[in-house]
This record gives C-alpha cells, sequence and structure tokens, in this order.
C-alpha cells in the first residue's frame, strides 16, 4: 500500500472532479480532454465518441464541431508567419 | 495457415508442422536470389507467417515455435535485407533541430508533400463494386490487427511519448469496448459487403508488397532499436488519414452502403484528426527530446510507411486502370514432395 502523499494533490483525480482541458494545438484545431459535453444550441447533448476530442478553428470542417483534418488543405495557421526578409537599405 | 509461395515459405511451413527437423533450404542463396525483397513472394510471406507466431498464432501450429532458434534466425536474415532495402530505397527530408515544435513541423511537411497516386480519389470517383470489394481484401491484412504492431512500442518508450502512444492506441482499441474496437469496425464494414472477415481469411490472395507493409510495421514493433521508426509510421499514417478515409466513405456511399459499412471509414475521419496531432508532436516530437538520436529513425518510420504504401497503391490502380484484379494469382503451387 502506498502511503497518502501531500504531492498527491496536485495530479488530477481519473473521476468527477478532473478539470477538463483545451489544448490548442499550432496550426489545428483545440484537443479536448476531461469531463466535458458538449451541446448543440438547443441544449442537446452531442454524444462523444471518443475520451480526447479535436473541436475544428479553422471553420472548413464537414464534421464540426469536430476537425477533420481539412485545416491542413486550406493552410491555416495559427501563429504568426515568420517575417519576410527585408529588402537592403539603400546605402 | 497460408499456402507456400517458394522454396523458403513452403521449408517453413514443413518445419513448424513437424514435418522436416530442421529448415533444410539454403537461406542464404534464397537472399542472394531475390531482385527485390519487398516484392518477393517467398520471402514477405516466410517473414508474415513467422510474425504471426508473435499475434495470433497460426492454426494447428504449435506456439513455442515463436521463440524457436531456427525460425528467428529466418526471421533476422530476412529482416536484415528487408531493412537494408528499405533504408536504401526510401529518401529522408532534410532532418529538422530535435525537439517538439520543429519534428511535428517537419512531420506535416513530410505529410502534406506526399502526392502520389491516391487510391482513395480512385474509390471515390471511378471504383466499381468488385473494385472496392478487393481494396478491403488488401486493408484486411492489417485493418483485422488494426493498432496492434505500434502497441509492441508502448513498453519500449517512456515518459510524455508513452502516455501520447497510449491516449492513441485506446482509442484505436474502441476505449476498451469490443464492438468500437477498430479492427472489429472494420470486420462489420467487410461483413457489410458479404465479405468474410476472419482473421487471414484472404491472406492467400494478397501480393508481396500488402505482406511487405504489415511486415514493416511488426518488424519496426518488435525490435526496441527500431522504436524510432515505429512513432515516425504511426505519425505519418495518422497524418495521412482523415482525408483519404472521408474519400474511401464516399466512394461506399456512392455505390448504394449504408452507414453499417461506411461507420469505420467516418469513424477515422474524426478519430485520425485528434490522433495525427497526437502522434506529431506528444509521440514523435516527445520521443525525439527524450531520445535525440532516434531523430533519424522516426523520420525514417514515417518515410519509410509513405513510400512502401505508395507502391502498393500504385499497383492497385495500375491493375484496376488496366481492367485487372489487384489481387494475387496464386502461381507456385505447393505439390507434396
Amino acid at each position: 500500500m502506498i502511503a497518502p502523499d501531500d504531492d498527491a494533490a496536485d495530479i488530477p483525480a481519473a473521476g468527477a472532479d478532473e478539470p477538463v482541458s483545451i489544448t490548442a494545438y499550432p496550426n489545428g484545431p483545440l484537443l479536448v480532454r476531461g469531463p466535458f459535453e458538449i451541446r448543440t444550441p438547443t441544449g442537446v447533448v452531442i454524444p462523444p465518441r471518443r475520451k480526447t476530442v479535436a473541436l475544428c478553428r479553422c471553420g472548413v470542417s464537414s464534421l464540426k464541431p469536430f476537425c477533420d483534418g481539412s485545416h491542413k488543405a486550406i493552410g491555416f495557421r495559427t501563429e504568426p508567419e515568420p517575417p519576410a526578409p527585408q529588402p537592403p537599405l539603400p546605402a | 495457415m497460408p499456402q507456400a509461395r517458394g522454396p523458403v515459405s513452403t521449408n517453413l511451413r514443413k518445419l513448424i508442422s513437424n514435418q522436416h527437423t530442421e529448415f533444410g533450404v539454403d537461406l542464404d542463396a534464397a537472399l542472394r536470389a531475390t531482385d527485390d525483397v519487398l516484392q518477393d513472394d517467398d520471402l514477405q510471406l516466410a517473414l508474415f507467417m513467422a510474425y504471426e507466431l508473435r499475434y495470433s498464432g497460426l492454426q494447428g501450429i504449435d506456439d513455442d515455435w515463436e521463440w524457436h532458434p531456427e525460425v528467428l534466425a529466418l526471421c533476422a536474415a530476412i529482416e536484415r535485407l528487408f531493412e537494408a532495402a528499405l533504408r536504401e530505397r526510401v529518401s529522408l527530408p532534410p532532418l529538422p533541430a530535435p525537439d517538439v515544435e520543429s519534428v511535428a513541423a517537419a512531420l506535416f511537411e513530410l505529410t502534406g508533400a506526399d502526392s502520389g497516386p491516391s487510391v482513395s480519389r480512385f474509390l471515390a470517383k471511378k471504383a466499381t463494386d468488385e473494385q472496392a470489394r478487393e481494396f478491403l481484401i488488401l486493408r484486411s491484412i492489417y485493418q483485422l490487427k488494426e493498432a496492434d504492431p505500434h502497441t509492441w512500442a508502448i513498453p519500449r518508450i517512456r515518459s510524455r511519448a508513452k502516455a501520447a502512444l497510449v491516449e492513441i492506441q485506446a482509442d484505436e482499441y474502441g476505449g476498451g469496448r469490443f464492438e468500437r474496437m477498430h479492427s472489429e469496425l472494420f470486420a462489420r464494414t467487410m461483413r457489410g459487403v458479404g465479405l468474410d472477415a476472419g482473421y487471414g481469411h484472404y491472406i492467400d490472395a494478397v501480393p508481396a508488397i500488402t505482406l511487405a507493409s504489415s511486415n514493416m510495421m511488426t518488424m519496426f514493433g518488435t525490435h526496441r532499436r527500431l522504436r524510432g521508426a515505429t512513432a515516425g509510421h504511426l505519425a505519418a499514417f495518422e497524418m495521412t488519414s482523415s482525408q483519404p478515409n472521408r474519400l474511401y466513405g464516399n466512394g461506399f456511399r456512392r455505390l448504394g452502403y449504408d452507414a453499417n459499412v461506411t461507420f469505420y471509414f467516418d469513424e477515422h475521419v474524426e478519430a485520425d484528426a485528434v490522433h495525427e496531432q497526437i502522434a506529431a508532436r506528444d509521440l514523435a516530437g516527445s520521443l525525439v527530446t527524450d531520445e535525440p538520436e532516434l531523430l533519424e529513425d522516426v523520420f525514417f518510420g514515417a518515410a519509410a510507411g509513405l513510400y512502401v504504401d505508395g507502391l502498393a497503391g500504385a499497383q492497385q490502380i495500375d491493375a484496376w486502370t488496366a481492367g485487372h484484379s489487384a489481387l494475387r494469382v496464386p502461381e507456385y503451387l505447393d505439390l507434396p514432395a
């Protein structure tokens, strides 16, 4: 048996108290983990098909609110583009 | 038990069925004789049979053969040739810095540049009902054990990369629900179009390159040395999956099949859009951060997967475009000695 440990308070419990986390993946969707519920505007719960879901943030998914990978085809960017090289100043 | 396709697979069959007490083939000569190990029916089938002993076993064959020295020596000899051929023929992109951001960006670039012939577009637009069934038969060799080859890597890696792999694999196995396991969803699709979904049922109908695609994953998965290649292979697989699966589903809908048949593909559009993010960053990126010496193998595994599946896809499209079957016509008769 493992003795109770103060550090354990930092570890999210795998239960009702577990916080929902949303991770923004660069140039891609939002991944949602935890005890979340997704609803339509009228409050109907959309049954989740998996524990971790990816929510569309580029707007072109055919499965909204879920991601279908379409962001790659349209070159969706969430990160600033590296600055274009500046032309040298005239002497 | 598959039909043999040449002297090596014939003698392996005889050895493990206890008809021979030793392998009895000059394996070095057989390996020297092949002009392309990726397309060699006899060698790929022999390796596939030996590998099946590590999965579900072969019907009527004693499970002890899995670790028998003669079987392991056979695997090692074919694997050396197979891995050397892959390393020689697969071209790697410029390797990025060994951190999460750079590895993920380079993997997205590599997989996004893959512009080979597209089985998914053919399925969506042109395939006949018979060609669609052939597609399922070819896929069944891997998909009826979907996820298993990458699962070998779980005990071989640590830290965030391990957690990421478990997160992906748990979803592949339906979150622990039998009827949602991806292999089971694929079986449902096969039954829905009137095919036999028994494991290995169509083994004699698939060409060497289909066996090579499956064997490559098992080779990567069952060698700890190649754990980087397993991570890269899974990442590339997931990163080239969502949109093709949408097209496969559209193809089967065009042919008049209902959601019972297309569910497998529709499920993968959504699932693999999740998995590709986790695989590129949290699996491959974290693994390379922890073990920078695996950087090259991550990209080797990714590029090898794209290469071999590209060859297999091109063969299918060539056959279908010429009006032929993409399935194998048995040429080698396993006559009694």
